[in-house]
């Protein structure tokens, strides 16, 4: 089934929440931990709400904000959110005293803000929405599940569905994720995706999706399937998927003017976007979006959020020159790790 | 009309039973599972009860055929999973888009706790292998990959609604025709974790707790696991036996009040329960049970109390919490308590509410306090709340 | 007791992340909860370790924190009753 995306609200690495200052200007971060660049949150919640927030709600609540402030709608009918790690820092927080303190002297804020439904219950409760309201956390498919129960909802009668994904890196995580090799030791060149190396960067944000299943004026995007492939037999599996997807989408090959790509500059993680560009994606522009918000689980939110800039605004920023206009149909591939594959079809309205 | 969803198998370990016979039993027999802390390590032994299921890591791993190496929860998921497809008739999913959903709060927070006692005093330190399954969806992957199920898999994590709406979202799809089957609930272990984070809620009974009393003093914590086979009707037809019940509806709402206060009318439990009914094409007299969320905390009941009173008034259904003996199992109490509703409507029984004694003082109703056979068990609510104000109802009916 | 009032004050704000707040911005007899500060029953979790740990009084029930916390000076004085160091001397 295919939905609209009425607005859409962004923080990642790049300064995606403010659609000028992402043309202007591409941010270049050292390092293999990229920090999203966070608004004064004073302009999105108020700052009684705000003192128990943890970084990860901030985001969250800030990028939902933004997009129910584009769409100009002030109450959605619906909240799904999707998030694999969870509220690390407050995990973090209430795990280390709970250890230190030999489990006693403990105070709650901590604990009851690490539930992973804390950011859905969060906007809910600033927004005083009474409605469906649902978290999943399912690594690599935390979005993409997200969205389709959104998807869901849209088809059994609702009218606006907010969707989106938050992750957040920290300090802990970063050392512990790095224990596992999953980040470049020492980065010389933040294009990532340039060259091959053993690991990729941290990322993290935040993205979130106004949903409806009617073509509402102003709508940006249509989003008009994702499907989603769990730990794939073969590279020749994947493709075959995506070919069939595409078929599903009754959108020729031909029709795809370009693939946002999840590839992550790590050799062995890339094995099957190399095989699909010379596969499937033959002669396609492919822009690997994780060289601008960097390796999360869900990720995917801001190769979305990039698609609905790209397809809506008709045009690129000058420092990402290769995307062609007019572009009617965007498909992304992410996938993390290879055992999570998800794929998108966006076009223009 | 909405295609129907059926119940065609179940499986729940818990406190009271390693499998749905067992719980069954102990219902019977009005045993409570809540005991002195014997298997989680935690410095709380001795001074907090909890419901444990009794049995070693290592002997839940031969039981599942996993490594004993595995998280709590995983190990209690994989168990009852493996009983709900097994009571299905389920050995194979060749030709059916089946899904497995399912919920958790902790994840593999019970090795994450170990990995940082020791990463704490230095950064290099600690067993990788103890954090590796530490997302909530390690643990559906775990066991989906051990059941053999890859067509669509998902976790859900909205605190102690999470298998309530687990299950919710495979009726859903098999609603929309997206799956033939959904193995649908929730497992949660006890953890340090979630022992501590509640002891600073102030809301653990020291006691045995007593939902629904005038004098509850809170919650007792416990864990376990509970799914369904949730399937369509063809598939139904197909596996020669007959249904527990059918899914007729489901709703969830949130109370948008506080991060962990239930709102004093109950807001969201009303929402809830009314709009499932709603969904179900019921109306409140039709329904013959209500299994309570019911912790017993203060909080918790007075605002389910009141929501049931604003829907039911003035004829109340029997109900009852079966948290008096399984304690809050957290992530899997929906998926446990779904199991339950569907055992009551397929025996015709009514669970007694343990350690009632006196009636709060702002209700007009009371809970069933001993055991009950021979009942007309047609229509039951289940409920489900959590932090979040998360809300969640199911309908379960007679097939 | 003004000096009690004053350390209660800054230990609340710094506790409970009250940034935009300075210690002079709340009353004595202020009120903490709801229509006062805006406080909530998590931040009178806070404010019973606050208290069991910098002054080493235990408040068992949490029905008890509306009482005892009900502003600045209600605080104060449950502190000073109940002291232990006050008793041993």
């Amino acid at each position: 089934m295919q939905v609209y995306i009425r607005s859409s609200g962004n923080i990642s690495p790049q300064h995606s929440l403010e659609k000028d200052l992402f043309f202007a200007h591409r941010e270049m971060q050292d390092g293999n931990r990229w920090h999203a660049v966070e608004p004064e949150y004073s302009r999105y919640v108020d700052s009684k709400m705000i003192r128990r927030m943890s970084r990860i709600v901030r985001m969250g609540v800030a990028a939902s904000k933004a997009c129910l402030d584009e769409a100009e709608v002030r109450m959605p009918s619906g909240i799904v959110t999707g998030t694999a790690y969870g509220c690390l820092e407050d995990t973090g927080i209430f795990l280390r005293r709970m250890i230190d303190n030999q489990e006693e002297l403990l105070t709650p804020t901590a604990f009851i803000q690490s539930t992973h439904n804390t950011v859905g219950a969060q906007i809910a409760l600033l927004l005083k929405c009474h409605g469906y309201n649902n978290t999943i956390v399912h690594r690599g498919f935390s979005f993409e599940n997200a969205l389709m129960d959104a998807m869901l909802l849209l088809r059994e009668g609702m009218d606006n569905v907010l969707a989106g994904a938050i992750d957040e890196i920290t300090e802990d995580s970063h050392a512990i994720l790095s224990r596992f090799g999953l980040y470049i030791p020492a980065i010389d060149n933040p294009e990532i995706t340039a060259k091959t190396h053993k690991g990729s960067v941290a990322g993290e944000g935040a993205s979130f999706f106004l949903l409806s299943s009617q073509e509402i004026h102003g709508a940006r995007a249509i989003l008009r399937g994702i499907s989603t492939i769990y730990k794939p037999e073969s590279l020749a599996g994947v493709e075959s998927r995506i070919h069939a997807f595409l078929k599903e989408s009754s959108v020729l090959s031909d029709g795809i003017g370009l693939v946002l790509s999840g590839a992550n500059g790590d050799g062995d993680h890339d094995e099957i976007d190399n095989y699909l560009s010379a596969t499937a994606f033959r002669n396609k522009t492919i822009v690997p979006f994780k060289q601008l918000c960097g390796e999360y689980p869900t990720a995917s939110g801001f190769a979305l959020w990039l698609a609905v800039l790209l397809i809506s605004e008709q045009k690129t920023p000058d420092w990402l020159p290769n995307v062609s206009f007019p572009l009617r149909n965007i498909l992304i591939h992410n996938h993390y790790d290879n055992n999570h594959h998800a794929l998108y079809l966006i076009s223009a309205c | 009309m909405n295609p129907p969803v059926f119940v065609a198998g179940l499986g729940v370990v818990s406190a009271i039973g390693l499998d749905a016979a067992a719980c069954l039993h102990s219902f019977e027999t009005e045993e409570a599972g809540m005991a002195d802390i014997k298997i989680l390590h935690t410095r709380q032994r001795g001074k907090l009860p909890v419901a444990e299921v009794k049995l070693s890591n290592e002997a839940l791993a031969e039981l599942t055929g996993l490594s004993s190496g595995m998280p709590r929860t995983a190990l209690l998921s994989a168990l009852a999973a493996r009983e709900a497809l097994a009571d299905a008739g389920i050995f194979n999913f060749k030709d059916l888009r089946a899904g497995f959903i399912s919920a958790n709060t902790v994840g593999g927070m019970d090795k994450t706790e170990d990995f940082f006692e020791s990463f704490m005093m230095n950064a290099a330190a600690g067993k990788l292998r103890d954090v590796v399954y530490h997302e909530c969806g390690s643990i559906t992957e775990i066991v989906a990959d051990h059941l053999g199920i890859n067509h669509f898999i998902s976790t859900v994590s909205t605190a102690c609604s999470s298998s309530a709406n687990a299950v919710f979202t495979g009726a859903r799809m098999i609603r929309h025709g997206l799956l033939d089957l959904a193995l649908v609930g929730g497992a949660d272990a006890l953890t340090r974790f979630t022992l501590n984070g509640f002891n600073t809620l102030m809301i653990l009974d020291k006691s045995f707790c007593k939902p629904f009393d005038e004098h509850r003093q809170g919650l007792n914590l416990g864990e376990g696991a509970g799914y369904l086979v949730l399937v369509s009707e063809e598939i139904m037809n197909r596996l020669n036996k007959s249904a527990y019940c059918r899914i007729a509806g489901y709703s969830n709402a949130n109370d948008a009040y506080h991060q962990t206060a239930s709102s004093p009318g109950g807001t969201g439990s009303f929402l809830a329960m009314k709009n499932a009914l709603e969904n179900s094409g019921l109306v409140p007299g039709d329904i013959d049970y209500i299994n309570l969320h019911g912790t017993g905390t203060n909080n918790n009941d007075i605002a389910e109390g009141t929501a049931i009173k604003l829907l039911f008034d003035p004829v109340y259904p029997k109900m009852s919490s079966t948290k008096s003996f399984t304690g809050h199992t957290l992530g899997a109490s929906g998926g446990m308590e779904a199991v339950f509703s569907a055992l009551a409507i397929r025996h015709g029984i009514i669970y007694p509410n343990l350690r009632f004694e006196t009636p709060m003082k702002e209700l007009p109703f009371t809970p069933v306090t001993k055991f009950l056979n021979h009942q007309r068990v047609k229509h039951v609510i289940s409920n489900s709340f959590g932090f979040g104000g998360n809300c969640t109802s199911l309908v379960f009916s007679a097939s | 007791m003004d000096k009690l009032m004053g350390q209660l004050k800054r230990q609340i704000i710094e506790r409970l992340n009250l940034k935009d707040l300075k210690p002079e911005d709340i009353g004595d007899d202020q009120p903490l909860f709801v229509e006062g500060l805006g406080l909530d029953s998590i931040d009178a979790l806070e404010l019973i370790v606050l208290l069991q740990q910098d002054y080493h009084i235990k408040l068992d029930k949490a029905e008890d924190g509306p009482k005892v916390f009900h502003s600045v000076r209600t605080m104060a004085d449950y502190i000073t009753k109940h002291s232990p160091a006050k008793k041993a001397s």
